[in-house]
């Protein structure tokens, strides 16, 4: 079993877990977080290039390392892990951002230790979903994931953090039940009649014995539970209240992890497995998302809180990861992929400015702050470059990203379009692109009226620049995110072969 | 070609960028504004050798024997792969246009380095406040600027595109402590960012239905035996035009799909390029430091719309269509902008405007350049007051510049009579102003004249429309000369505190761009920049005649004279109301007070957008979704949560507590499907 | 006279009736608890006898009732201690006066 090195990523939180409950004091700690966040990293970074040398060595299986142990037999439960491209960018964002995150937290109070559990436990619980290939562990570690949330923001967070802890938990959950109905439905239908049934992704994307009607049922069910955690409008309200009240660590762990893990899941089990119905209903769920760019957009438009701000921001980014997966075109899949390493890599880093912002000024209103620029160069030189990756300013990774996407959705809608399909498509990518308007004017609003122009309250002219821990953390972001954006080629061809024909003959996408 | 040479024209400047940005601060300001300046020396002589080897050394891959001058690709790198046809490479295309601005780029950005040193410091020699990011900015729009023009394809083009959008940004809000200087940048950002998605959308259109981003393969044909090297040629965009028409769907509401994709691409031009509407934010743009306005507000990127129009010239030329809005827009534009101009008070705005209109000068000259009209002499009109006006236009700047820090106001009612205080800066602005105005033998003469002349060969309607703003520039112009350095006679009480010329860092690149704008316009241009590279000028035999008298003897003084005439009564005019202090413009004002309330306002425009923009944007657009987010999709959330709630405390009286209670429900429930069972059975 | 299996459940009946209704009439826990082993013993009765008479080469049911004893004695001791600990809080073990658990 741990001849695989996909298991240590589950394994190397546990014995962080195991590490923290022993620690005595915050230096252990901080120590136990960093060493194993940097130890997630390095593998990450190790499995990388040891795939990319698989795949350069001519290994065009769709999962690499893949393994099975057997958990549950009546069941077929099994603990299958495997993984491609898209997993192994998700898992390096995932260290990265848990690496950054602990940075951030360095001064976290009270109850250091058990922020740290419930940090690492929600940590196993995305490494272990984007590791697995089995739909039920996979179902297992998404929940892993979502509960520790709960007890992050109720106890660590700010402002009224009950009730959005309450609302995230709950609205998660309403989720979580809609997909454990479609995973269950998708097991009961996973082979042809008379063989065993069985949870595992890939043998189920080959069996392809979901009949077109129970595709109906089931790709809904599927692509609205991991929609919710991919904030799709209408049910992205959650996201808001969840973040403003989130500390730091949480926030940037959310917003840059967790919802890359709706994305995720709507592309490997809503699409992947039920392609048919993916083309046919794909209309309803376009129209969802697409409103959710332009809509989360507007509203950031008029957003005081830094927070919520940025919230709105997210539902506007994430819907158009939504949005470009379901243009159900390779080219618009990469960007979409592109876009959740963007966007999680960015929001991170938008989160952790905010909340060392906020740590220093204690407010988080646009209106009661002014001219930071003057007082905390660093921060604000970093929140600039953070809203330049969010704006699509080109050299950063926001930029490839969404024009890979549009790219992509044009070429969809115009061929929509041109076969007499309907232009739904092609108006919803004209409507999305509007979005990188928008998106400026809402970034250059934040960024004059909070770091430029004159120093708005004369309290804050004593505040100090960040620190050497904030400086890591923001610095280690800046860096991906610059690296995403000024060599995209590299991650093209590590998502490339996800996008092989052999797999997509079924949905005979182009 | 080797590679080494355009190479380091990109990189030296970002590597300027990357250092000052990064350890700037940890630098003395003397140690860092001499190492831009250097740096962008260093690619001063680069980009000129560059250049002048493309121009002059007859080299195969730059010149056939019948002396068209060929486009070469120096490199080209994948950057990022969309799909097999559809990719994004970074590199280096050298052709007349490219070339050109390889000299002009780093010609002005480095009389503006070298300036900024004598004119980001006061009068007592102290640097301004972040004097190091000024020189890191400026590294990094010259390396933005220069990637631009440079482009082999039009996504390149679109990626320089933004980065020249946002280092504007930066610059003009180089003094982030002034909130005018803050609003102004973000408004610049914003209303480019709007023009720049027509700009994409055309891109989309335009890549979709030819499959490919690169302008060799939308605008010319390759040449045989040569690597990476291509010609302008009208059969390729015919083949490209054939692409749209082909199509299942050719038309769009009423207009070629053709049609469509270019003038969405013109959109972003206008945005950049500062053409009516999208013009607004380049008057407010002179909040930045003046510098900033000479290079990027009136030499360079200003002028990126018209590149990208002559970029894929050949295309527009397949419709009509799109360069007759071009032409409209422009001559709209330019007759606008002067009039605006006549009215500004301050000094800066007055050449913003003028910008605008010399600009759309160029636009109009691209919009009524046809290849059956003198081998498309618009074009090459276009081009070559993109030239003369890059440099008189920054002179000019330069010496507001100047003015700006002698008096510390921008004002010409502060100034007024400093022709003897500032001896220097008084005749370099009469030199750009007598190049502006078209006064021969000044840089402005000729290329204005070429594009008049165009003009009039394409209809005469345009050419009498286009002579006005021309007679208009040179008035207000002159009105503005007047007023800086005539009016009435300067008072000043202390001696020490007269305004005085700046120093060398300051007069000596205003001195030398008033050398080239004396001589720009005996460059036979018409040799070097045309838009399919033929040469104009040829003699008997088809071969090339270039020398000084050139432009000169090639004239058409029919149209010339004319113009001429026109600017010498312009002149004429400014002088008798401007020279000496007078009643005449008062009575103007009161006569026409509409009018002039209106220019003086630039037509309300600011106000349209400023409208649009907080009342229907965010009043009625993003306000109502913010409410409707928190109170319709939230409150039905929270909804929810409260049906659930109330369903709750309905029926928690069954959890009483009484645990005889429990027993009683329970009995009677167990017999109850007792019965049933029973009932059932039988 | 012949023992039938009627002369068992008559009492066993009886039993639990007895424990069914003081369970729900007494307020006195003690007097609950008792009425609660009222009912689990008549059932132990009619296990065992239903054992004897219907599977009379089989023990399933002697063994379930001497589970059940064993389960009821552990059951009894820790409701024993629920009550003392209630008592030790209130002084008072009626059923209608220890409502704090509710809602």
């Amino acid at each position: 079993m741990f001849s695989n090195i996909l298991i240590y990523f589950v394994v190397i939180p546990l014995l962080m877990l195991a590490g923290l409950a022993i620690c005595r004091n915050i230096r252990q700690i901080r120590a136990v977080a960093v060493t194993g966040s940097l130890a997630l990293t390095a593998l990450s970074v190790w499995l990388l290039i040891d795939y990319l040398a698989l795949r350069a060595a001519g290994e065009t299986a769709p999962m690499l390392y893949t393994d099975s142990w057997t958990w549950f037999e009546p069941l077929h439960i099994n603990l299958a892990v495997g993984v491609d491209g898209i997993s192994i960018a998700m898992l390096i964002l995932s260290s990265i951002i848990l690496l950054t995150g602990s940075f951030a937290s360095w001064k976290i109070e009270p109850h250091t230790k058990d922020f740290f559990l419930w940090l690492i436990l929600l940590s196993t619980g995305v490494f272990g979903f984007f590791i697995s290939i089995d739909l039920f562990t996979m179902f297992m570690f998404y929940e892993v994931a979502l509960i520790p949330m709960y007890l992050l923001i109720g106890v660590w967070g700010s402002g009224n953090k009950n009730y959005s802890a309450m609302k995230l938990t709950l609205m998660l959950m309403g989720g979580s039940a809609f997909l454990m109905l479609g995973l269950i439905g998708i097991y009961y239908h996973s082979a042809p009649a008379g063989q065993p049934l069985t949870w595992n992704l890939l043998k189920i994307a080959e069996n392809a014995s979901i009949s077109q009607g129970w595709q109906y049922f089931l790709f809904p069910m599927t692509f609205v539970g991991f929609g919710v955690l991919g904030a799709m409008f209408p049910f992205h309200t959650w996201s808001p209240d969840g973040h403003a009240s989130a500390p730091t660590a949480v926030s940037m762990l959310h917003a840059g992890v967790l919802m890359k893990l709706g994305g995720y899941g709507c592309f490997r089990v809503a699409i992947y497995l039920m392609p048919q119905a993916a083309e046919e209903l794909a209309w309803i769920f376009l129209i969802l998302t697409g409103i959710s760019v332009v809509y989360g957009a507007f509203s950031a438009c008029v957003q005081t809180d830094l927070k919520y701000l940025n919230a709105y921001s997210s539902v506007s980014h994430c819907g158009l990861v939504l949005f470009a997966i379901l243009m159900l075109n390779t080219t618009a899949m990469t960007g979409a992929i592109m876009q959740m390493l963007s966007h999680g890599l960015m929001t991170a880093l938008f989160f952790a400015l905010i909340g060392m912002i906020y740590g220093r000024t204690h407010t988080r209103d646009i209106r009661l702050m002014g001219g930071l620029m003057k007082i905390m160069p660093f921060l604000a030189v970093c929140y600039v470059i953070a809203g330049m990756a969010s704006l699509g300013l080109p050299g950063l990774s926001g930029f490839v990203a969404e024009m890979t996407i549009f790219v992509g959705s044009f070429k969809a809608g115009m061929a929509d379009y041109l076969a007499g399909e309907g232009s739904l498509r092609l108006v919803f990518t004209i409507i999305a692109c509007c979005s990188i308007v928008i998106t400026a004017v809402y970034i250059l609003r934040v960024v004059g009226k909070l770091l430029l122009g004159p120093v708005y309250d004369e309290h804050h002219l004593t505040l100090t620049d960040a620190t050497w821990w904030e400086r890591t953390s923001t610095v280690v972001l800046i860096i991906c995110v610059a690296a995403i954006g000024c060599f995209p080629n590299f991650f093209e061809s590590l998502i490339k072969f996800t996008f092989s024909p052999s797999i997509f003959a079924v949905i005979g996408m182009n | 070609m080797d590679i080494t040479l355009p190479l380091l024209i990109l990189v030296i400047p970002l590597f300027m960028f990357l250092l000052l940005g990064l350890v700037g601060m940890k630098m003395s300001h003397r140690l860092a504004g001499t190492l831009g300046t250097l740096g962008m020396g260093t690619v001063l002589v680069l980009s000129y050798i560059t250049a002048l080897t493309y121009f002059y050394s007859g080299a195969p891959e730059f010149i056939t024997s019948a002396g068209e001058r060929l486009q070469y690709t120096v490199f080209n790198v994948t950057w990022l792969q969309f799909t097999d046809s559809l990719v994004i490479k970074l590199g280096f295309l050298l052709d007349p246009i490219s070339a050109m601005m390889l000299i002009v780029i780093p010609t002005i950005s480095f009389m503006v380095h070298l300036y900024s040193l004598g004119y980001m410091r006061d009068h007592h020699g102290v640097y301004e406040h972040g004097f190091q990011r000024f020189y890191a900015f400026l590294s990094l729009f010259s390396f933005s600027m220069l990637g631009l023009v440079v482009a082999t394809n039009i996504f390149q083009m679109y990626i320089f595109w933004e980065l020249v959008g946002a280092s504007s940004y930066l610059l003009i809000g180089f003094y982030y402590k002034k909130p005018s200087a803050v609003s102004a940048s973000k408004k610049a950002f914003i209303v480019t960012r709007f023009a720049d998605l027509g700009f994409l959308i055309g891109i989309l259109v335009l890549s979709f239905y030819t499959g490919t981003f690169n302008f060799a393969d939308l605008t010319s044909a390759p040449v045989d035996g040569i690597a990476d090297v291509s010609q302008v040629s009208l059969t390729t965009a015919e083949g490209i035009k054939a692409m749209f028409t082909n199509s299942p769907a050719p038309m769009f509401m009423g207009a070629s799909v053709m049609t469509w994709a270019l003038v969405l691409i013109f959109m972003g031009g206008m945005g950049k390029s500062a053409m009516m509407p999208l013009h607004i934010w380049l008057p407010d743009a002179m909040e930045g430091p003046t510098p900033v306005s000479a290079l990027i507000h009136a030499a360079t990127m200003v002028v990126a719309g018209v590149y990208l129009v002559a970029r894929l010239f050949p295309l527009y030329l397949m419709e009509t269509a799109a360069l007759d809005i071009i032409v409209v827009v422009g001559a709209l534009t330019a007759f606008y902008a002067a009039m605006v101009a006549c009215t500004q008070v301050d000094i800066k705005r007055v050449l913003a405007f003028s910008t605008i209109s010399q600009i759309a000068f160029m636009m109009v000259s691209l919009g009524v350049a046809r290849p059956e009209f003198h081998h498309g002499l618009g074009y090459m009109a276009g081009m070559f007051h993109l030239f003369t006006h890059a440099m008189f236009k920054a002179l000019l700047f330069l010496c507001a510049g100047a003015l700006i820090h002698a008096i510390g106001s921008n004002d010409y009612t502060a100034m007024h009579g400093l022709r003897k205080y500032m001896p220097i800066t008084h005749i370099t602005f009469l030199i750009g102003c007598l190049a502006i105005a078209g006064i021969i033998p000044f840089a402005g003469f000729f290329s204005k004249d070429e594009i008049l002349t165009a003009c009039f060969g394409h209809s005469i309607v345009w050419y009498i429309w286009m002579s006005l703003v021309a007679g208009l520039t040179a008035f207000y112009m002159f009105r503005l000369y007047y007023l800086i350095f005539w009016w009435k006679e300067h008072k000043v009480e202390n001696p020490h505190h007269a305004p005085h010329d700046q120093p060398w860092t300051m007069t000596l690149p205003l001195v030398i761009l008033a050398a080239i704008s004396c001589v720009a316009g005996f460059v036979p241009f018409g040799n070097l920049v045309t838009w399919n590279g033929h040469p104009m000028f040829v003699n008997e035999n088809g071969e090339m005649v270039s020398t000084f008298f050139t432009n000169l003897q090639n004239l058409d003084w029919s149209v010339a004279g004319i113009s001429l005439a026109v600017a010498i009564i312009a002149i004429l005019i400014a002088t008798a109301m401007y020279k000496k202090e007078n009643p005449l413009p008062a009575k103007m004002k009161n006569a026409l007070p509409a009018l002039w309330d209106w220019c003086y306002h630039r037509f309300y425009w600011d106000e349209l957008y400023q409208f649009i923009t907080h009342k229907i944007i965010f009043g009625c657009i993003s306000k109502p979704i913010a409410w409707f987010d928190r109170h319709i999709i939230d409150g039905s959330m929270d909804g929810l949560a409260i049906v659930a709630n109330k369903a709750s405390e309905a029926i928690k009286g069954f959890q009483s507590g009484k645990v005889q209670m429990y027993v009683w429900f329970y009995l009677i429930g167990a017999l109850l499907l007792g019965a049933i069972t029973f009932i059932c059975l039988l | 006279m012949d023992i039938t299996v009627i002369y068992y459940l008559v009492p066993s009946l009886i039993m639990f009736c007895c424990g069914v209704y003081g369970f729900v009439t007494r307020k006195n826990m003690i007097a609950m608890l008792i009425s609660l082993e009222l009912m689990l013993n008549s059932v132990d009765i009619n296990f065992v006898v239903f054992n004897r008479y219907l599977f009379p080469h089989q023990l399933e049911g002697m063994f379930f009732t001497l589970f059940a004893i064993a389960i009821a004695a552990a059951e009894t001791a820790l409701a024993i201690a629920i009550i003392i600990n209630i008592f030790r809080a209130s002084k008072n073990i009626d059923v209608t006066d220890v409502t704090k658990m509710k809602f």
